[in-house]
């Protein structure tokens, strides 16, 4: 955490750029490093239990309190299909603001650690692949290389599904024992 | 004119202000007794013309103005005297008001509609000039008529004018600048302006702050008279003005405006368009089905009281005072302290609930803003049905939430409309039932443990039982064979779809309307229902949070989870034992409490958690009712009743069926409230089996 504000400090200025460059601060998911636009971060808490809301996909765990606001917890290990471990001393809540359909929303995000603090210009970052496997396309924005490793770049928007109607699909989903589930 | 003043802002003031002054002019005219008008209700309504007209011209709007300026016209005929106030008068004046209602709805868009003010202007001119007054004053009628009503015929009178003006002494404090008078009628045309009066000022002895002076103008140019009275509209109680023709010179020495002979010849000769359109209107009744301004605009500011402002800055204080009492703790606290340390958090928790309190009292409101369009609209529709309806209004200045006094008013009027149609017989009828020609109708509100009621009584010829279930079997709501209670089959009504009235009527008898009134009440956390007696008259009964922003909750164990269901939706809390409990088809448990069979919800099922109890006897059924349906939800434990403060889970998350919001408990923790209506419907969608659900849908 203190490298992080260290960091944050080092580089305050946020600068004007293309839409893809800029700073990302860094977390660790399964061994791989994921960043998100650092300046939809606005904070980072440590775990907390938190409040279950009923019918909600898995990787929704709850609601939390930060102060005042209720503010939806999403697991990123479940989000993504990643095996779960439990949560230990390095597990933080990165909490996010997202952009929906002109609303800001806070949402905080589940992750085994966070990393660094590291400014990339548009031309170092990749578009993402093509590829099958854990990681739906649609979450990632880019990919960049820092000293030798690979960082995964998200899109923090698109990181949870506010419409209703998708609460439907997901329900139908998420509840073993929904009636409609075992039609004939 | 240097101060930059946002008037965007202004001219909202003035819509809004132009909104009350209509209310005012609209609630008038309704208590006015036909004949012998109240002098002191008269000039209300006067006044409140007076002002939309002088806000209108100021702001620009002159279409406004103009008509405002036919209905004064009207009013100051009938205030004083000279005019007997008769039906057709004030029927008249009752459009005119709705009609300047919608053009000030309209300004908002820019475009204004002017048809139906220009109908209704020459309606009202006619009344000025063709119909004589009803009771002449004593030898008015040979000059009654030169007063005012010619200057709505010297409109378009265009000609050179000489003005005498001499502003009241204190004009000036009334922040009406003669200089800005001077200004404009400068722009209308070529002004020469002279002044008097200032040689009989004293230095040292005068008051600066009185105006002293008078001027003597001359406006040539040819600017219509209309436009020079525009000018002086806002100061015209507050000078002697006199405003003549250049070409005639009459001295005249009269208070306010004295107009002239000349204009009389005029009116003599109205234009001969408005000739053509005069036979039109004349022949439309006046109770011309009008478009209803439904949904006025939900306004975004709020008057407050100055008692309420000051409680709130008193607490305030006290607020700060508890604070810095607690704050000495701070730095070195010994445990001798502890008792005045006690009684600093007391005083601190009592500080926060009187400003909690008194807060919350500057979003209240008095219904009475609810109350007011019924005597209209009761008038209206009474008349529309040829029904002969009292109304009476109790309880208007209890008070409730502005966001539930906004969206109250819908339902409130859909279930007065309802039984004026249904509910209210023809005098005929009420004669030949032996009641009072004149039924009643009756609006109640009060206060009652923590809510708001409103009653809809009326003393009409009740729900006819025998028909609501007729229709409710033949369109399959209630089995052929099923036995229900009176409450339940009156409760009947409000189901989707359902109206007994066998013509639609333009008021009601489509059937959309009962189920929309209870859907709008529990979208406010309130229910309805209804209590009926045929012959004797029905009773709806709204039950109302005080606000939106807090609930009265009781918190409910669920294994490791604690939930909050409204107070309002409990009946009770039971206990029952398994064999109590009946189990159908496998799936649904049904449990009896008195003469009903209620269904068993098991919260930690419909959750999908896990509960400490599975068995219907260790824990304990919560018997909640939304939308009429009554339901036992099954819980582990009760905990505390609490107040909680209401969030909103769809700020950052979505919606989530069953769960109508969260709040965070004492301990910082976040507990969800149980919206029961949703959970039912989660319940039955969970259980119907996939065939009914398709059956339900086609």
């Amino acid at each position: 955490m203190t490298a992080i504000q260290k960091k944050a400090e080092e580089i305050n200025q946020p600068e004007e750029g293309s839409e893809v460059g800029g700073q990302y601060l860094t977390f660790m998911l399964a061994g791989e490093e994921y960043g998100v636009e650092i300046l939809k971060v606005q904070e980072i808490k440590g775990w907390d239990s938190v409040t279950p809301i009923p019918n909600t996909p898995e990787h929704v765990l709850g609601v939390l309190n930060l102060r005042g606001a209720v503010v939806p917890i999403i697991d990123l290990r479940k989000r993504f299909g990643i095996d779960n471990i439990p949560y230990g001393s390095t597990t933080v809540i990165i909490v996010v603001k997202m952009q929906h359909e002109d609303q800001e929303r806070t949402v905080g995000l589940v992750v085994d650690a966070v990393a660094d603090v590291y400014r990339l210009e548009s031309s170092e970052i990749q578009p993402p692949p093509e590829m099958g496997g854990a990681i739906h396309t649609e979450f990632v924005r880019g990919l960049a290389t820092v000293e030798e490793k690979m960082v995964i770049l998200l899109e923090v928007d698109h990181l949870i599904d506010f419409g209703a109607v998708g609460a439907v699909a997901d329900n139908a989903a998420q509840v073993p024992d929904k009636p409609a589930g075992n039609d004939s | 004119m240097s101060i930059d003043i946002d008037m965007a802002e202004i001219v909202q003031l003035f819509i809004e202000e132009s909104m009350e002054g209509l209310d005012i002019m609209e609630s008038g005219l309704l208590n006015l007794d036909l004949g012998a008008a109240d002098p002191e209700t008269m000039n209300t309504i006067f006044r409140a013309a007076h002002s939309i007209k002088g806000g209108g011209a100021t702001f620009g709007f002159t279409e406004v103005s103009e008509f405002a300026h036919h209905v004064e016209t009207l009013l100051d005929e009938m205030r004083q005297g000279q005019r007997s106030v008769t039906r057709e008068g004030v029927d008249l004046l009752l459009q005119s008001v709705d009609c300047i209602r919608d053009m000030i709805n309209s300004l908002a868009n820019g475009a204004v509609d002017t048809t139906r003010s220009k109908e209704l202007e020459v309606q009202l001119e006619q009344m000025l000039n063709g119909d004589p007054p009803a009771q002449p004053n004593e030898a008015d009628s040979s000059a009654p008529e030169s007063t005012e009503s010619t200057t709505a015929a010297s409109i378009d009178d265009v000609a050179d004018w000489k003005i005498y003006f001499k502003p009241a002494a204190g004009m000036l404090k009334s922040c009406n600048d003669p200089l800005r008078i001077l200004r404009e009628l400068k722009q209308l045309g070529k002004l020469e302006v002279r002044s008097e009066g200032g040689d009989q000022l004293v230095f040292g002895e005068f008051d600066p702050e009185e105006s002293q002076l008078a001027w003597q103008l001359e406006l040539t140019g040819g600017v219509p008279r209309a436009e020079v009275k525009e000018v002086f509209a806002w100061v015209e109680d507050e000078c002697e003005l006199i405003i003549e023709p250049i070409a005639t010179s009459v001295v005249a020495t009269g208070i306010v405006e004295k107009p002239v002979d000349v204009a009389a010849a005029a009116s003599s000769d109205p234009a001969p368009e408005q000739v053509a359109d005069a036979e039109k209107p004349q022949s439309t009744p006046a109770k011309a089905p009008k478009k209803a301004p439904s949904g006025r605009p939900e306004s975004s500011s709020i008057r407050v009281n100055i008692d309420k402002v000051d409680a709130l800055i008193n607490l305030v204080g006290e607020l700060v005072i508890t604070q810095s009492m607690l704050s000495r703790f701070n730095g070195d606290f010994d445990f001798t302290q502890l008792e005045s340390l006690r009684e600093g958090l007391t005083q601190l928790s009592r500080n926060t609930r009187e400003l909690q309190e008194s807060v919350m009292a500057i979003r209240m409101l008095p219904i009475s803003f609810a109350f007011s369009r019924f005597p209209r609209l009761v008038r209206d529709t009474g008349n529309a049905l040829s029904k002969k309806v009292e109304l009476r209004l109790s309880g208007e200045n209890t008070e409730l939430d502005k966001t539930v006094l906004e969206k109250i008013g819908d339902p409130l009027v859909h279930l007065v409309r309802n039984s004026l149609d249904h509910g209210l017989e023809t005098p005929e009828a009420r004669v030949a039932a032996g009641k009072p020609e004149t039924g009643i109708l009756e609006l109640k509100a009060y206060h009652e443990g923590g809510n708001i009621v409103i009653d809809v009584i009326d003393d009409g010829a009740g729900i006819n039982k025998e028909r609501v279930l007729a229709k409710a079997r033949e369109r399959g709501l209630v089995g052929p064979d099923e036995q229900l209670s009176d409450e339940r089959i009156n409760n009947l009504i409000f189901m989707a779809g359902f109206s007994t009235m066998d013509a639609v009527s333009d008021l009601s008898g489509r059937g959309v309307g009962m189920d929309v009134v209870r859907r709008n009440i529990s979208d406010l956390g309130g229910h309805v229902a209804v209590h009926s007696e045929t012959g004797v008259g029905s009773k709806f009964t709204i039950r109302l949070p005080l606000t939106l922003a807090i609930l009265d909750g009781q918190l409910v164990r669920v294994g490791k989870q604690s939930y909050i269901i409204s107070l309002v939706s409990i009946i009770e809390t039971i206990q029952r034992s398994s064999e109590m409990v009946n189990e159908i088809t496998g799936k649904s448990e049904l449990f009896k409490l008195r003469d009903e069979y209620l269904p068993v919800l098991r919260l930690h099922d419909l959750f999908g958690i896990e509960g400490d109890c599975k068995n219907i006897d260790d824990g304990l059924l919560v018997v909640a009712e939304a939308n009429g349906q009554r339901v036992g939800i099954f819980v582990d434990d009760l905990r505390e009743q609490q107040q909680v403060v209401i969030k909103s889970l769809e700020d950052n998350y979505r919606q989530t069926p069953g769960i109508s919001g969260a709040t965070i408990l004492g301990d910082g923790t976040v507990a969800l409230i149980i919206d029961v209506p949703g959970l039912i419907q989660l319940y039955y969608e969970r259980n119907s089996s996939p065939s009914l659900s398709t059956i339900a849908v086609a």
